[in-house]
């Protein structure tokens, strides 16, 4: 049994122009350990599907109106406020996109990080400090100890960054939702904190979910990937898969979009035209209008799931199995 | 300065470290904060300040002028009412109760306005909508004629004047916070505390109002000003604090009939509200320039910034060690 099992998650907001569908029966699995990278342009339900992950979509407008989410087979949208507190932190926990914004302003860092466990886990005192120590430790924050009861505005923003990844981690969660983790913070510290990531989920077991649109983060963290486009996965696959074999016409258009350094092009590709309106989706197939090998089925059908490979497949009535 | 022999500091560290407070305590307004000392001092010690009894009164030494003019005297420096009782004295006991009624008034109403803002705009929804309403209905209130009313239909005394006040100042703080709250609400900490498994209540307390107790100060001083004021309205139409007690607005009440003949009564008292209203308005503005959300969080840029341009070298240097292991 996969830890995470999401199946056919539909998460919509309900908004005065019509039902706006940010995710649209969105399915995965994700294994303990495991890096799944969620990948697609701005808009196609990435974040929206982290947020329907903790519960936390933006009511009254957003409401998730379908689906499971197993978390050891425990169906999460079952639970009440109640029991869905005791999940969040303990269970999964929240990197954020923008380091600024994650920390509160007016408590220390150790009050911030030592929140979460004194909750969970009910520790308190001189053990709890201790344990402070060693979850900013364990995330390179240098003389921890001393930082301890200094505020968020003393910290740049990689060390924010990795204070509230040490928040997240701090009990031992068994999924993280890594909500662009890098975009707000240097190129040079971002391999950094991604390499330092990925020390800290190997050795504790931790799986991750990495939302990013930067295909160099994929291919350098991800053990899957997931791409999205108009709230759905249209093609899902192995890291090595989905780059060495796009299936989808819609991941071929990305991955050409990549700026090539053998290829010395003068311009950088882009996919003509512009993502689909959420609130008017055609009856078709969403990328149809901006693809290049668009058939007359694609404009009047939804192209369902095709397994092109053991674990690899793709929303294309393109996409055929290859022969084993 | 470094004359205490201590060896030089870190030249890299050393570059004077932000001190926010240094600059702003500079351009404090001295005049304000003197009138503001002043004032509590004169209401915490006003026994042993003032040289008469404020209440008891002698006829035949009434309406003496203030100590400048033909007939005035050391005894009353600025001069007796019709009942011959000592202005100067008056007034440093009314200090006690402008400052009282203020303190307590805006201590009942901001607190009560604060945690309706804070659960309105934390809650949102039909919550938020009834309390706001009943914001606005607390806001559209003519004031004085509710106080007057209210303390008309029960006894006025002390205590029906502060609740007068406070039921009549509290929107002006549930409004407020509510906007600051959904300000602080949209912040990634809030939505990560709910991740963390907190509760409502506690992300309430714990990390949105220590972000609102800066506005919050800044209203309540400005309040202050407002509160005298109103205070001095319902003494001066006498369903303030009831008479024989030395409220400003009291005196100014009972010098009107005397403008032309003994105009010391009201003026001394009008004077003193003034200044003070004036200085605590001045006192409220430098606050706010100073703890105003917006400009803090773009002093707090310039903080990251400069700690944004020593990190690259820091961490390198402090964790290079830690690489190793």
């Amino acid at each position: 049994m996969p830890l995470l099992a999401v199946e056919d998650l539909k998460t919509y907001f309900f908004t005065r122009r019509g039902v706006v569908k940010a995710v649209d029966g969105v399915s995965f699995t994700l294994e303990a350990g495991e890096t799944l990278a969620l990948v697609g342009e701005s808009g196609s339900g990435k974040s929206v599907t982290c947020l329907s992950l903790v519960r936390l979509v933006p009511e009254p407008a957003g409401r998730i109106v379908g689906g499971r989410i197993l978390l050891d087979g425990d169906d999460l949208l079952a639970k009440n406020p109640r029991q869905m507190r005791r999940v969040r932190g303990k269970q999964i926990a929240m990197v954020l996109q923008d380091p600024m914004t994650s920390l509160n302003p007016g408590l220390t860092i150790g009050t911030q990080v030592g929140e979460v466990m004194r909750l969970h886990q009910g520790i308190r005192g001189r053990s709890l400090r201790e344990r402070v120590v060693d979850a900013l430790r364990r995330l390179r924050i240098s003389a921890a100890e001393s930082r301890l009861g200094q505020f968020p505005h003393q910290f740049s923003g990689g060390m924010r960054q990795r204070v509230s990844s040490a928040i997240a981690l701090s009990c031992a969660p068994r999924v993280l939702i890594a909500d662009e983790p890098t975009t707000s913070l240097d190129v040079t510290i971002q391999a950094q904190y991604l390499e330092l990531l990925k020390e800290v989920q190997a050795a504790a077991g931790v799986a991750v979910i990495l939302v990013t649109h930067d295909f160099g983060i994929v291919a350098a963290n991800a053990d899957r990937v997931a791409v999205m486009y108009a709230g759905r996965i249209v093609e899902m696959g192995t890291t090595l898969q989905v780059f060495n074999n796009p299936r989808h016409p819609y991941t071929q258009a990305l991955l050409r979009c990549l700026p090539d350094v053998d290829l010395k092009r003068e311009q950088l590709v882009e996919i003509g035209g512009q993502p689909p309106d959420l609130a008017a989706l055609p009856p078709g197939c969403p990328f149809a209008p901006r693809c290049s090998e668009r058939q007359p089925i694609c404009e009047r059908s939804l192209p369902p799931a095709v397994t092109v490979d053991a674990g690899h497949t793709a929303a294309c009535f393109l996409a055929v199995a290859t022969p084993a | 300065m470094g004359g205490s022999g201590r060896p030089p500091s870190p030249p890299a560290l050393a570059p004077a470290p932000a001190q926010p407070w240094r600059g702003s305590l500079r351009r404090l307004p001295w005049f304000a904060g003197a009138v503001l000392a002043t004032l509590v001092f004169c209401a915490v010690f006003a026994p042993w300040l003032a040289s008469k009894d404020p209440t008891a009164g002698d006829i035949t030494t009434k309406l003496i002028p203030p100590i400048w003019m033909e007939r005035g005297t050391m005894e009353h420096p600025l001069g007796t009412d019709r009942f011959g009782r000592d202005i100067l004295s008056r007034i440093i006991h009314g200090s006690r109760i402008s400052l009282l009624v203020s303190i307590i008034a805006i201590g009942v109403a901001g607190t009560l306005g604060t945690a309706l803002g804070l659960i309105a705009g934390y809650r949102g929804g039909l919550t938020d909508t009834l309390l706001m309403r009943m914001t606005d209905i607390g806001l559209s209130l003519p004031t004085i004629l509710i106080a007057v009313v209210m303390v008309a239909v029960s006894e006025p005394s002390f205590r029906n004047v502060v609740l007068v006040i406070a039921l009549l100042l509290w929107p002006r703080f549930a409004r407020q916070i509510r906007g600051e709250t959904l300000a602080v609400k949209e912040q990634d900490f809030v939505a990560l505390a709910v991740v963390a498994g907190r509760s409502g209540t506690w992300i309430i307390a714990r990390h949105i109002f220590p972000n609102v107790v800066p506005t919050l100060l800044v209203i309540s001083t400005l309040q202050v000003g407002y509160v005298i004021l109103l205070e001095g309205t319902l003494g001066f139409l006498g369903v303030g604090v009831p008479p024989p007690n030395p409220a400003w607005g009291l005196m100014i009440a009972d010098g009107r009939g005397f403008l032309a003949t003994a105009w010391w009564i009201a003026l001394f008292p009008g004077l003193a509200m003034l200044l003070t209203v004036l200085a605590v308005n001045l006192m409220g503005d430098w606050l706010r320039d100073h703890l105003d959300p917006k400009l803090r969080q773009a002093g707090a840029r310039v903080t990251a910034a400069t700690a944004t341009t020593a990190a690259p070298i820091e961490p390198a240097i402090a964790e290079a060690p830690a690489r190793g292991d």
